[in-house]
């Protein structure tokens, strides 16, 4: 019972929003499109949240903004770009591509792929290095291996 | 392999240096994480009319987007149930004495409340508008309060503060803005 209540506390939490009934909006397309855009637009006071997830009145504020826009008509792009004007681009959780967010947005490729470059070249170098180290037996050697090998072991059948 | 061998180090020693600064940063208090650029630095302030507080017409008069052009002044978004507003206000009352205009934008308060503060701490503002459901302060892009948009002539924003000024920031920020912007 309890480990099933946990599942479902796991279950269920992302799903956790701050959108309050009475802000919905009576059109279901309408309060979904809504949704949508609440997160994608950060919570400036909580700066890690969208304004969906958000219990501060700035975020309530926005959310009731973008549905106020949405019923005046706006497409979605209209509702970002609005937002954006006032408050920047950092109010978008996913920031857009542009010179200043070039390193934003390459960098993690970019240091992989240096990793990767210096894992590889690591791993040939220790294997040339490997190969180098194994020196190939002498005459003698090979001479008392084929005669160790040929002897019959006692303990087979 | 002796030369492969220090790029780890190396990579440590930068990264260890990156976080150094940014914590030294952070510690000297010249980076905020909190303060964020304005979006509309350098716009014009937006299309907006606000009424006065109520009960307090004659002494606040209502704000609008005319009353701010023509003359450098601050605009303040500040609330009687924000104390960081009221931490500030010994200050913005400093400033009105110097004869800095100071236009108020009074954010999602009751207008007993408004009254309160005023009549307790004293009344910097040239004009005082009452945003009582908080949308002009979205107009203004805020987020943080108080915040403090320093406003030039022409009616553009040049610069926005983020939380109280401080008497450190009043001096090292606030007037030499306002002495730039005056020329």
């Amino acid at each position: 019972m309890i480990a099933r209540l946990i599942i479902a506390i796991f279950l269920f939490a992302p799903n956790a929003f701050a959108v309050e009934p009475a802000e919905m909006l009576k059109d279901n397309a309408l309060e979904a499109r809504a949704r949508l855009l609440s997160k994608e637009l950060r919570c400036l006071v909580c700066q890690n949240q969208s304004i969906d997830d958000s219990d501060a009145l700035l975020a309530k504020d926005l959310r009731m903004l973008v549905r106020k826009r949405i019923m005046s008509g706006d497409t979605n792009d209209e509702v970002i770009d609005f937002v954006v004007e006032r408050y920047g681009d950092f109010v978008l959780l996913r920031p857009p591509f542009k010179f200043l967010t070039a390193a934003l947005w390459t960098g993690p490729a970019i240091i992989l792929f240096i990793g990767a470059a210096f894992i590889f070249f690591l791993l040939r170098r220790r294997k040339k290095t490997t190969e180098n180290a194994v020196r190939p037996l002498n005459s003698d050697e090979s001479a008392l291996v084929q005669d160790l090998l040929a002897k019959p072991n006692k303990h087979d059948p | 392999m002796r030369s492969l061998a220090i790029i780890p180090l190396f990579a440590f020693l930068l990264l260890a240096c990156l976080l150094g600064i940014y914590l030294w940063q952070l510690g000297s208090g010249e980076k905020n994480t909190f303060q964020l650029p304005s979006a509309l630095i350098n716009k014009p302030i937006p299309e907006f009319k606000l009424p006065p507080i109520k009960n307090m017409e004659a002494q606040t008069k209502g704000l609008r987007t005319s009353d701010l052009k023509g003359k450098v002044a601050l605009v303040n978004i500040w609330a009687s149930w924000c104390p960081p507003c009221q931490a500030e206000h010994p200050i913005l009352m400093d400033l009105a004495d110097e004869g800095v205009k100071i236009y108020g934008i009074n954010y999602r308060d009751t207008p007993r409340d408004a009254r309160i503060f005023l009549e307790m701490l004293g009344n910097p503002y040239t004009k005082i508008g009452a945003d009582i459901q908080g949308r002009v302060a979205i107009e203004w892009g805020v987020y943080g309060y108080p915040e403090t948009f320093v406003v030039d002539q022409t009616g553009r924003i040049r610069y926005r503060h983020v939380g109280p000024i401080n008497p450190g920031q009043l001096n090292s920020v606030i007037r030499p803005i306002l002495n730039k912007v005056s020329r």
